[in-house]
């Protein structure tokens, strides 16, 4: 017992140390293909995920494009 | 009032009140600068039209301060502006435009719905012209030093779309070294390299008039043979290099983060997903000029890395999803609507969808027919819900494209007006017809209303399926211990998770072992002991070495693996695996590889520079040889990393020894992104690069110089002056393709995924789930999935990392309900159905009737192959039952 509450106090330590502040949302500047990316996964694992774009939609350049090589799948 | 359209590249124009384009997320309208009241205070005129009151013509921008504990910069790229050097004429010749204008052009929600026309004359181009490296691989005003990564392979992915516009129409690419580094781009190049009419000249160009009437454009170049030419285009696409964000310094300022000379964020070389600011992290574009998949999976990495920082707030802010009850339907009559989407023009230019929608209307149970813009839109998605809500639909068919990508949105579609997910019927009426018939208007109408009259014919007999909740085990399982595998589980454990780390060697490390250093100079072998060092300090990971994979069962979040490894043989339940398991280096069996001692792979070379070999050090001229055993008919890929690590070498030996004569023999030289820098030095400190052509390699024999030193002779063709020259050589390093491990093909099989052509595993879809299987619960990075670079391997490790915490962080997940099913009555007991299933969810078991087949239904992937193979028809798969498929197959003979 005594060992595996340290072992917990270890993890939590490793897990816990980085962050000092207590914040736990996350910004994410920029709503193209690799924000949305990042914001689906944080929100999927659990986070609050704020996003900023300066577009008046996400989509980034990606959009704007036809297809994508090479396999030429549909872009959007 | 109409302006020009930033999103349409400003080809065609658009109110300065708009959607910015059908498929915008949000979907709503927007009011932009140009916008007469916001300039010059008049008009006004939107504000009285408005119905709902929507405008605020006053509305000011609103501060909001945000308490975040960690930040993401995804500020993506900029296409570089060609108006900044004269002599692109852009802007000034009508028909001279850039790659991005291009995919507009191709585009059927751009200018032109999807026709490629001429900006002059709004006729179709039959004569087009690609000028490559635009804006990159320039050391002048204006320019970009380094390669912009991804301008090769699109052009090529040009001339096929343009083919497919117009078969008739000729290409021409004016390039420098085509750089189809990445996986798949080789056979895209030769793809497009033999259709008819295009060519590819290797020639810098200039462009030198437009013609006064016509509008055409010369294009100056040379080739070896006919010497300088002048040649007329109908359109000019200018492919233009990525620059970095606009705004880069500006955002560098405000987060406190530093940027390279090129102003792309300055990255830790061990950690590309790290600014110099903790908790600032950074993905896609600002990275450098990186292709799609990279910009994903180094996102979801980063992702990866805040959760690793903020694990302890998990689940703390974030809000549960909930969907409406779903209504029991099963005993009404089918009320079937259906959705015929225009996809732009992509369906609608080709099939006459008005009267495809009269048509379904005739169709039996139809109670709703009509057409939409994007069925994918969110407004299209919401007015399915709405209108299966209002008329009290119970089944619904959207005819659209394929339903690979969409179906999992529709059907989300579906539960949203409280209706089983499973009543959904997916018609491709593009992929399957508007595609592939675009000439054949009519024939290609008909199809549509075959494909949706069988796909009514099947809804009517869908039946409502109910989904599986499984427990999810929270430990991950890694195969491979090398640096993917390693960055890997630190990130995975790092979150709390167990991880089992399997490598079958007796040390982690895995070919990194061999390598010393980077182009950029980062210490290798220190990174590595580093590494290595957390993986043994972490209380959570558990080191499995000498290890090999007896067998795999199991299923997403319940999987169960057997290892034979120093500690015996274990039993391992993980809810999620990662196949990291590296790549090999081939053996060359050319150019006296093994024969001659002076002959080497380039790693060797390496390892030898790096332990002080005098015959190295001491060697007066040394060859590279790149494409030693990739790039032919046997192996058709690039294996990417050669061409940087033979000039990393180069500038090694250089180092030593600046009188040292090098010469490196290319096809293409592959310095993609900021790699080109390091060619540059390499040119500028005299290492001479030679092209040579595939069949016209160069030939290597023993002999002696005109000392009478012993040395190798290599002789190859220089193109450039047209003769064969002979070097001698001391040291022979041959860039040794890199080919997928040994290992592949057996763990391919026991985690039931798939290979690409070339024998690297095969992700489930190249551009945007690069790092997973479709087999749920696997995932992939490192050099297993394709030759790449440290850095690009730690992206790839940390976003493996991220998608596997998308499945980890939760307690269950949920399986299909599209499982098979037995009807005991038929089922004979033969066990044929268990012989071919590969997810062992089948098993023949007594019963008081006998012997009878049971279905574990969480095993089950819903292949079908049980299907086929049962003789009494007493298996079948749920969603495509006998009677479902009949169904089609009757409505299509029909008529």
């Amino acid at each position: 017992m005594g060992e595996e509450q340290l072992l917990q106090e270890k993890i939590q330590q490793i897990c816990a140390s980085p962050g000092a502040s207590n914040f736990g949302d996350v910004l994410v500047v920029g709503g193209g293909i690799s924000g949305i990316q990042a914001a689906l996964d944080l929100a999927t694992a659990g986070f609050k995920v704020y996003m900023v774009e300066k577009a008046p939609s996400i989509g980034g350049h990606m959009a704007q494009l036809d297809k994508t090589f090479p396999t030429n799948d549909c872009s959007m | 009032m109409q302006y020009p359209d930033v999103f349409n590249q400003e080809i065609s124009l658009n109110k300065a009140v708009h959607i910015y384009f059908p498929q915008a997320i949000p979907l709503v309208a927007y009011i932009d600068e140009s916008c007469l009241y916001l300039k010059e205070n008049k008009c006004q005129i939107c504000v009285g039209v408005c119905k709902n009151n929507a405008i605020d013509l006053k509305q000011a921008p609103v501060t909001k301060d945000l308490n975040v504990g960690a930040v993401i910069l995804a500020a993506g790229f900029e296409p570089y502006d060609p108006k900044v050097r004269a002599e692109y004429h852009y802007g000034e010749f009508q028909n001279v435009i850039t790659s991005m204008d291009f995919e507009r052009l191709l585009s059927s929600t751009g200018p032109y719905s999807g026709e490629i026309l001429r900006t002059s004359d709004k006729k179709h181009p039959h004569k087009l012209a690609w000028i490559q490296c635009v804006g990159s691989r320039q050391v002048i005003e204006g320019g970009n030093s380094y390669c912009s990564a991804v301008c090769c392979t699109y052009a090529q992915k040009h001339v096929i779309l343009t083919k497919d516009h117009d078969a008739d129409a000729e290409c021409t690419i004016f390039h420098n070294d085509i750089r189809s580094y990445g996986k798949d781009f080789e056979r895209f190049y030769d793809r497009t390299n033999n259709l008819p009419g295009v060519r590819f000249i290797r020639s810098y160009t200039s462009i030198v008039k437009e013609d006064p009437v016509t509008k055409n454009v010369t294009i100056r170049y040379s080739t070896p043979d006919d010497g300088v030419k002048e040649e007329e285009f109908d359109m000019v696409v200018l492919s233009i290099g990525l620059n970095p964000p606009v705004g880069a310094q500006e955002t560098a300022q405000k987060f406190g983060i530093e940027l390279t000379a090129h102003q792309y964020c300055k990255l830790n070389p061990a950690n590309p997903m790290e600014t110099n600011r903790r908790g600032i992290f950074v993905s896609g574009g600002f990275q450098g000029p990186i292709d799609i998949p990279e910009s994903v999976f180094s996102a979801s990495g980063a992702g990866s890395q805040i959760g690793e920082l903020l694990d302890y707030r998990r689940g703390k802010l974030s809000i549960e999803r909930v969907y409406p009850e779903e209504r029991d339907v099963s005993a009404e009559e089918p009320r079937i609507g259906v959705f015929v989407c225009h996809c732009g023009a992509n369906i609608g230019r080709v099939v006459n969808v008005p009267d495809t929608v009269e048509y379904c209307k005739t169709l039996p149970y139809v109670v709703h027919a009509q057409e939409q813009l994007f069925s994918c839109a969110t407004n299209s998605a919401k007015e399915i819900t709405d209108v299966t809500k209002e008329k009290g639909l119970n089944r619904v068919v959207v005819a659209a494209c394929s339903l690979r990508t969409l179906e999992p949105l529709f059907r989300d579609t579906v539960r949203e007006a409280g209706i089983n997910q499973y009543y959904f019927e997916m018609p491709n009426i593009r992929e399957h017809n508007s595609w592939v018939h675009s000439k054949e208007k009519e024939v290609a109408t008909e199809k549509a209303r075959d494909l949706i009259r069988m796909g009514v014919a099947r809804a009517c007999s869908l039946e409502a399926l109910q989904e599986f909740e499984l427990p999810v085990n929270k430990a991950a399982l890694v195969v491979g211990g090398g640096v993917a595998g390693m960055s890997c589980s630190l990130s995975i454990a790092n979150q709390g998770h167990e991880v089992y780390l399997l490598e079958k060697d007796s040390d982690l490390g895995g070919i990194t072992r061999r390598v010393h250093s980077t182009l950029d100079g980062m210490d290798v072998q220190e990174y590595l002991q580093d590494l290595k060092r957390k993986i043994y300090q972490h209380p959570l990971i558990h080191v499995y070495t000498n290890a090999v994979i007896t067998d795999a069962t199991g299923y997403v979040g319940n999987f169960v693996t057997t290892v034979k490894s120093s500690r015996g043989v274990a039993e391992i339940k993980h809810g999620a695996a990662v196949i990291a398991i590296g790549a090999d280096l081939s053996t060359p069996d050319e150019y006296l590889y093994g024969e001659d001692d002076r002959v080497m792979t380039h790693l060797e070379l390496e390892e030898r520079i790096h332990a002080g070999d005098e015959k190295v050090a001491n060697a007066e001229s040394v060859v590279m040889i790149q494409c030693v055993g990739c790039r032919n008919e046997d192996r058709n890929y690039c294996s990417r990393i050669c061409c940087s690590e033979s000039i990393k070498n180069a500038l090694k030996l250089k180092e030593i020894n600046p009188e040292m004569d090098i010469y490196i023999l290319f096809r293409d030289v592959r310095t993609y992104g900021l790699k080109e820098d390091y060619y540059r030095e390499a040119a500028s400190k005299d290492i001479r690069f030679i092209r040579y052509e595939e069949n016209d390699k160069p030939v290597v024999e023993p002999g002696e110089s005109d000392e009478g030193k012993p040395v190798l002779k290599v002789t190859v063709t220089d193109f450039v002056l047209g003769n064969k020259i002979e070097l001698d050589a001391d040291v022979l390093a041959l860039a040794a393709a890199i080919v997928p491990s040994e290992e592949t093909n057996k763990l391919a099989g026991q985690f039931k995924v798939v290979l690409s052509p070339d024998g690297f595993f095969k992700e489930a879809h190249v551009k945007l789930r690069p790092v997973e299987f479709n087999t749920e619960g696997v995932y992939l990075c490192g050099l297993a999935h394709y030759p790449k670079f440290l850095q690009e391997t730690i992206n790839q490790a940390y976003g493996a990392a991220g998608r596997v915490l998308t499945l980890l962080s939760h307690d269950i997940v949920i399986a299909s309900g599209s499982v098979c099913q037995v009807d005991e009555k038929k089922c004979m007991g033969c066990g044929a159905c268990a012989s071919v299933c590969t997810y062992g969810s089948l098993a023949v078991q007594e019963t008081r009737q006998g012997k009878k087949v049971t279905v574990n239904p969480v095993l089950c992937k819903g292949c079908g192959l049980c299907n086929a193979k049962c003789p009494t028809g007493a298996i079948q798969l749920k969603h495509f039952t006998d009677d479902q498929i009949t169904s089609q197959i009757d409505a299509m003979v029909a008529e």
